[in-house]
């Protein structure tokens, strides 16, 4: 109950925010501002309540929504679920006090969209059927494609419906694997016998029983690649990441850090939840280590690592090159999913959280600095450390917890899962590690063009960072500091869920 | 059952035919031109018709089917369904054409009363069960539709469309026919069931060949094709669409349609679905050859038109092709998916067109360019269009993905994947037109003038008759069961 709740409060908010006067947009923005910090209150009571002892769902509602497909309204959380719901409730106000000044036109469409996306992805994080979260991974779609297209930048039609073409194309394969897994789920030794499911933990467990159709291994292969598929272009992992810097540029701040902070994990979410849990068969197929196809989960890991790391390097629009690191660092996730060990899929949850984390610290940065300048060119600036003192120093620490210094968030996850994949794929985690290298590379140049150096006289007015832009900055810099030093704050949320995960994995 | 006693249940057909002559008859007693007395008789007549067949449904519904007229037609809740949906289409298209501002004041009584004889022959569709009255009926509804198709006497592309309509049309119901003698030539019958059972035992003995059986099925169909503008059959549309006024060219693309689908399954299910025929000639690989052609078809062609009715033209063709799908195989599942696609193809199209003609009226254009700019000016018409336009793609949460959701398990379930994965895709192509709709909503500014657009209250009130089952229809259980009902009462005789 406290869970749908907390589901379905942006979308009252939503409601609400339609009905007021469009003139009012002070009102506008404070009731959004309110209808997200619910949810956030709400999380953080769920995190603090959620029993770590245990892997078993919890806070569960299940009650039948569609009878005729047997489907049904089934939520609840877990380790792994109960994290991401906590990052997505936290940049809810984040993101609108970051839109508070810099949304020119329709702000009340604005906020009544932003609140339907949380909505979205809050569900699609909570949900435990298969047709349910299908319906919350796409309800994000039609708010992004506004978002985008409507407020974003210069070429902002053409990155909305890419985004849009993109992952529609994913999730129309998934549609096909999912109803494949729905027919399949009540034959058992080519027998159909009781009612088809789409419940996700009964689909887990079937796909566990010798002799039913879902734990062939060709079929869990086939229905594997099609989810897969449609994870990948979320996450993204090459080569379906085109849209993604496109997308990431155009889109206003708010909106660039919900993509980065949640969107992406929404990819790598569905393959924890979907393809690892229910296809175990199916993603030994990939990540066995025999031949190409046993290598290729941790090779695409490998190439989003170096490719994204390569193109951040060779970026000068500030944006892109976040937008590059970004799948850079999805690519971690990827490593450490495919090494599909303790440390490797501990290290790859962690670091989406961490990833959400930071990359919505570097996509405010980025705005701040737009807001002022009105351009994002790297290197258009220069000594800006000298006029704000401030900003230089949360910039300084957003970029060293990215590029994975010791003591920050960043380098936790990374660690971990590249430790994981260490034990399965020597010679391919050996070789993601220049990523890592890349990564200081990239980040380092950008700090020494941007703050250091001759202070370009253009930029001598430039105000200092303000008070609200610190405000959705602190909470940020704080869980990476402390995630840092402190990593089983998080890592105790999860370590149940992972070791079950692990039992699963290990059962084939 | 004898020809008198039917017709206490032949009630709904008679109130229309009463209420198109009273159309005509009131027409002549009136002589204000511009009023509207006329509209909203035929919309009693719809009325009326409506709860008629309710009370004929809910009366005599539980009996089983009932054969009228000596076997030519039935009443089962197969043709109640098509019934209702027909008459919402109908009452659908009087409210757009009493609001639309192309159609010629002095016409208005030929224009209604037309409007419900072509209600009367698409009923006799979806009940006919012999070929005789299946001609019959379909040629009723197709010589309506030529006057109505060319109804804008004073535009040459509309009398260009009925043109193009009866020559298209001609040919098609010229192959049909020949096809239909085929069949009464092969077993001496016309009843659809009797054709069922003697064509099983001919092919059984082996006294005639699957391959005349194949000829005679497709020309059939290609009647049938003509009407839901399946391809090779679909080229009158698009000029057609683009011709007539728009209240028929929705009305067209929806009931049309519908009714052409209500004959479909009628005709091979109950002629052709039982199973030693379909070992025989493998017309189940046609159908979906045929659909998948369809479908493509019409997403590309959709993909570069600028005019919004003609886009809508060709994606009414895909959406037959996705239709068909469900038809391939012919399950009960199967015919449940196309019942609910098209209830909910019925709100999202009439939506959209109702959205043309609103956009059609205050700024003069059916071109993507005079959508410049809606959202700003009347929000919540382009917020509406913005709906159907998404649910006709197939986006959840509206009602148009859980119907495609459900056309897609019924074919995958016979393990056509890769037809499934050819309509997927087909929805993917399908976006990119709809969204350059959306866009020029949107995304772009509208021109020079931004007057702020008003519309009555009206207006709105029948927008969000269409705006509200689009959003919800998936959401409700009882949707999924009804189609399952029509479905169940179907006999395999």
């Amino acid at each position: 109950m406290l869970l749908s709740l907390m589901i379905f409060i942006p979308l009252l908010g939503m409601v609400a925010v339609l009905l007021l006067p469009r003139e009012s947009e002070e009102l506008v923005k404070r009731v959004t501002l309110l209808f997200t910090l619910i949810p956030l209150a709400l999380a953080v009571y769920l995190f603090i309540s959620y029993d770590r002892s245990t892997a078993g769902t919890q806070y569960v509602t299940n009650v039948p929504w569609i009878d005729a497909f047997n489907i049904q309204y089934h939520v609840g959380i877990d380790g792994l679920s109960v994290t991401l719901l906590l990052l997505t409730a936290l940049l809810g106000p984040i993101c609108v006090i970051a839109s508070w000044r810099n949304i020119e036109k329709g702000i009340k469409a604005y906020m009544a969209l932003f609140l339907l996306l949380e909505t979205g992805m809050l569900g699609f994080f909570a949900a435990l059927d298969l047709f349910l979260f299908y319906v919350f991974f796409e309800l994000t779609l039609l708010p992004m494609y506004f978002l985008i297209g409507v407020w974003g930048g210069p070429r902002r039609e053409y990155a909305a419906i890419k985004f849009f073409l993109y992952t529609l194309f994913g999730s129309v394969l998934m549609l096909v694997a999912m109803i494949a897994v729905y027919l399949n789920s009540n034959i058992v030794n080519g027998v159909a016998e009781g009612a088809r499911t789409f419940d996700i933990p009964t689909l887990i467990t079937l796909a566990a029983t010798q002799g039913h159709a879902l734990a062939n291994s060709d079929f869990q292969v086939w229905v594997f690649v099609g989810f897969f598929i449609g994870f990948a272009v979320k996450v993204p992992i090459f080569p379906f990441h085109t849209w993604l810097p496109d997308a990431h540029v155009e889109a206003p701040t708010a909106i660039s850090v919900i993509l980065a902070g949640i969107l992406l994990k929404m990819g790598t979410y569905g393959l924890v939840r979907i393809n690892m849990a229910m296809f175990p068969q199916g993603l030994d197929h990939f990540t066995d280590g025999i031949g190409f196809w046993g290598n290729s989960l941790a090779l695409l890991g490998f190439i989003n690592i170096v490719y994204g790391s390569f193109c951040a390097l060779a970026q000068t629009d500030f944006k892109k090159l976040v937008a590059y690191s970004s799948i850079g660092h999805m690519g971690f996730v990827i490593l450490g999913l495919a090494a599909r060990n303790d440390s490797g899929i501990t290290g790859a949850i962690l670091q989406m959280f961490n990833h959400g984390v930071i990359s919505a610290m570097l996509f405010l940065l980025v705005g701040v600095l737009y807001d002022r300048a009105h351009h994002r060119e790297i290197n258009g600036f220069g000594g800006l450390g000298t006029r704000m003192p401030i900003y230089t120093g949360i910039t300084t620490l957003a970029f060293m917890a990215s590029l994975g210094l010791p003591g920050l968030s960043g380098f936790v996850g990374e660690a971990l899962s590249l430790l994981g994949a260490y034990e399965r794929f020597k010679f391919l985690t050996i070789l993601s590690t220049i990523g890592i290298v890349v990564g200081a590379a990239y980040f380092l140049w950008t700090l020494q063009r941007v703050f250091l150096g001759t202070l370009n006289p253009k930029y001598e007015a430039l105000p200092e960072i303000n008070g609200r832009e610190i405000l959705t900055l602190v909470p940020l810099g704080i869980l990476t500091i402390v995630l840092g030093v402190w990593p089983n704050f998080a890592i105790d949320m999860f370590r149940e869920s992972v070791t079950n995960l692990i039992d699963v994995l290990n059962a084939i | 059952m004898k020809n008198i006693d039917s017709l206490l249940y032949f009630t709904p057909e008679i109130l229309l035919v009463i209420f198109a002559v009273a159309v005509i008859l009131l027409d002549l007693v009136v002589k204000n031109r511009e009023s509207s007395a006329v509209a909203h008789l035929s919309l009693v007549g719809c009325i009326c018709t409506f709860a008629a067949v309710l009370f004929i449904h809910f009366s005599f519904g539980d009996e089983g089917p009932i054969s009228l007229f000596l076997g030519m037609i039935r009443l089962d809740t197969f043709s109640s369904f098509f019934k209702i949906l027909l008459l919402l289409a109908t009452a659908a298209t009087i409210l757009f054409s009493l609001r639309s501002e192309e159609l010629d004041a002095r016409l208005k009584g030929e224009y209604y009363a037309l409007l419900l004889a072509i209600t009367l022959g698409m009923f006799l569709m979806a009940s006919s069960t012999n070929l005789l009255m299946i001609f019959i009926s379909l040629e009723t509804v197709s010589l309506t539709s030529y006057i109505l198709a060319g109804f804008l006497t004073h535009s040459p592309r509309s009398s260009e469309a009925a043109f193009k309509y009866i020559t298209y049309g001609a040919v098609a119901s010229g192959t049909m026919l020949f096809g239909l003698s085929f069949l009464f030539g092969m077993t001496g019958t016309g009843d659809l069931a009797q054709i069922a059972g003697r064509l099983t035992e001919l092919l059984a003995a082996g006294d005639i060949a699957p391959l005349a059986v194949l000829i005679a099925i497709t020309f059939v169909l290609a009647g049938v094709g003509y009407k839901i503008a399946s391809v090779p059959f679909h080229m009158w549309s698009p000029d057609v669409y683009e011709g007539a006024p728009i209240p028929i060219t929705a009305f067209l693309s929806v009931a049309s349609k519908s009714a052409g689908f209500a004959l479909f399954i009628r005709f091979f299910y109950t002629g052709f679905g039982s199973t030693g025929l379909m070992e025989s000639v493998n017309w189940p690989l046609m159908l979906a050859i045929v659909s998948a052609l369809t479908m493509t078809v019409g997403n590309l062609a959709a993909l570069p038109q600028q005019n919004v009715k003609r886009l809508l033209a060709y994606s009414s063709i895909a959406h037959g092709g996705y239709l068909l799908m469900g038809g391939v195989l012919l399950t009960s599942e199967g015919i449940g998916a196309i019942l609910f696609y098209l209830v909910v193809y019925l709100f999202m199209n009439l939506g959209a067109f109702y959205v043309v003609v609103l956009v059609a009226n205050e700024v003069g254009s059916e071109m993507i360019d005079g959508y410049r700019g809606l959202a700003s000016h009347a929000p919540l018409v382009a917020g509406a269009m913005m709906i159907f336009l998404f649910s006709l793609t197939g986006i959840p949460p509206f009602a148009g993905f859980f119907g495609k959701w459900i056309l897609f398990t019924a074919v995958l379930e016979q393990g056509y994947y890769w037809l499934a994965l050819v309509g997927l895709l087909n929805s993917v192509v399908s976006l990119y037109y709809y969204a350059r709709i959306v866009k020029a909503m949107f995304f772009e500014e509208a021109g020079e003038e931004t007057d702020s657009v008003s519309f009555s209250t009206g207006t709105f009130a029948l927008l969000s008759v269409f705006v509200i089952p689009t959003i919800f229809i998936g959401f409700l259980n009882i949707f999924y069961t009804f189609s399952n009902i029509s479905v169940s009462v179907m006999p395999m005789q």
